[in-house]
């Protein structure tokens, strides 16, 4: 089954820690990565600019109207995302438990169209 | 009661127990065979229904299993028929003799996927209460005084999760398995209590869910032998069940453990609890529910109130709050203490979880009988009336108006 992974994380958090952390953490998330990819389980992704980088469109009867920031103001957003094929909820969440940025991950299964995409 | 309800009666505790030996077989073997959790849960409710329309009037059948069997088989074939994609599984079944039974430890799978930690607590309980044990959507609805409707949708929305994120329908690996067992345990012990403090209440038609969790517990300790907290937790549901019925008096009002009469309490339920404890020990990893077990032992055995060992209790309560470092905890260790140490020790233990448990009546109403032991009246009637108006539980609330009237 496909899965996402959604990274989460406060942008300010990650905008404010020693540059040295922020090396070692994406020195790790590049392991984590790399592991997940020999291994067969993570079969794509990217990282994402930070929340105040974002603009969104908003449908409103025959308008589009067009903001800045994100569709949903929260103090954690999305930064990132791995795309996995794995056996089932258990191994993705087994991936997702190793995230070495930690904060927050959402596991969300793909819908699965019939006749391939 | 009348003659006829308690016939009734008879026969609906028949059924129920016929339910629990059947249901979680009959759901482990389809999900084998079928390959889809929610078909063969669906199936196998529905063949309990038919058994909940046609028994009391026909009689438990002579071999209760083997009907739910074929009737559920039956109901396969039907609706196996409507779907193409299961053919070539209908010429199976079709043909087979009978594909139900399963070997035990698929109901331990089947427990496992009923408390997965991706769904909610409540979504757990429901799902295991009719998967593992056999329970209709409607008991289960009067058990948790919720509607039916709000209780099938519970259900329908747990299953579609097990299927459509990919839930494994499978016992978790040697690694995972302490922390998916905790899970499982919680799950247990929260509807004990949830049967567990209801009973006595103006509702004689729900549902006793704390043996269905005893039964549950039994089950599991069977099916993993081995692992030392579920052995304390049968242990500990064993223990406060050995003790239920001097809980209440005649009229349904709640008698604290100082005043019950220990003279009705099963003895033999007891010693048997205290060698679960041993075997427990014996396999040489303490945990949270083998502690509590103790502590509840410690209790039961006491010949009288007074000559409880608050010793051991407290430092097993200490050694509790090692494993368990939360403020109920600690709670319970100064209501214990108030027997070892005195009344201001107890109380200054309570103050300190006091902010953290505002909401809880029990801190106010061991706040209450402290400083009454101080003689601190005033105070003590602030503390009860803060908890008469956090508890919804009829008996308790009973009690503390009778303390606030004396």
């Amino acid at each position: 089954m496909k899965y996402i992974l959604l990274f989460c994380g406060s942008d300010e958090r990650w905008d404010t820690i020693p540059e040295a952390e922020r090396n070692a953490t994406y020195e790790q998330i590049g392991a984590w990565w790399g592991k997940g990819t020999a291994a067969g389980k993570i079969v794509g992704g990217e990282e994402l600019q930070p929340a105040r980088t974002a603009t969104t469109v908003r449908f409103q009867g025959a308008e589009t109207v067009v903001t800045d920031g994100p569709f949903i103001e929260a103090k954690e957003s999305v930064g990132g995302y791995a795309l996995v094929d794995v056996a089932d909820l258990d191994e993705a969440l087994e991936l997702a438990k190793g995230w070495p940025a930690r904060g927050v991950v959402e596991v969300r299964p793909l819908v699965e169209h019939s006749g391939g995409m | 009661m009348t003659e006829a309800r308690a016939a009734e009666a008879a026969t609906e505790a028949a059924v129920a127990a016929v339910f629990r030996e059947e249901a979680g077989r009959l759901v482990a073997g389809l999900v084998r065979f079928l390959g889809d959790f929610d078909l063969a849960e669906e199936l196998v409710q529905e063949a309990l229904l038919s058994a909940v329309e046609t028994w009391p009037g026909s009689g438990i059948p002579d071999n209760p299993a083997a009907w739910l069997t074929t009737t559920a088989r039956r109901k396969a074939i039907d609706r196996l028929r409507r779907d193409s994609r299961y053919r070539e599984k209908l010429v199976l079944l079709a043909g087979s003799p009978v594909p139900a039974a399963s070997e035990p430890d698929d109901r331990l799978r089947l427990i496992f996927t009923c408390c997965h930690p991706a769904l909610a607590r409540e979504a757990q309980l429901a799902l295991t209460l009719r998967a593992v044990c056999g329970l209709t959507t409607t008991q289960i609805a009067r058990a948790f005084l919720a509607t039916e409707t709000a209780m099938a949708q519970r259900i329908v929305r747990a299953k579609r999760k097990i299927v459509e994120a990919g839930i494994p329908y499978r016992v978790p690996a040697r690694e995972e398995l302490t922390g998916r067992l905790r899970e499982v345990l919680a799950v247990l012990y929260l509807l004990f209590n949830e049967g567990y403090l209801a009973s006595g209440g103006p509702e004689p038609d729900r549902r006793d869910l704390s043996a269905d969790a005893e039964w549950l517990a039994s089950l599991l300790a069977g099916l993993l032998p081995e692992e030392p907290e579920v052995l304390g937790l049968l242990a500990l549901m064993r223990l406060h069940l050995a003790r239920a019925g001097s809980r209440f008096d005649a009229e349904g009002r709640l008698i604290l453990l100082p005043d019950q009469d220990r003279s009705s309490w099963d003895q033999e339920a007891i010693a048997a609890a205290g060698r679960l404890i041993e075997r427990a020990a014996g396999l040489g990893r303490p945990g949270p529910y083998q502690l509590q077990a103790a502590i509840a032992a410690l209790h039961a055995e006491a010949p009288t109130f007074a000559e409880t060992d608050w010793e051991e209790i407290v430092a097993l309560y200490t050694l509790l709050l090692v494993h368990q470092p939360s403020p109920v905890v600690r709670l319970n260790r100064a209501i214990a203490l108030r027997h070892l140490e005195g009344a201001e020790a107890a109380l200054a233990e309570v103050d300190a979880v006091a902010a953290e448990l505002d909401s809880y009546h029990l801190l106010h109403a061991t706040r209450a009988q402290l400083l009454r032991d101080l003689r601190r009246a005033g105070e003590a009637r602030t503390a009860d009336e803060a908890a008469l108006r956090l508890t919804q539980n009829p008996a308790e609330q009973a009690l503390l108006r009778q303390r606030l009237l004396d």
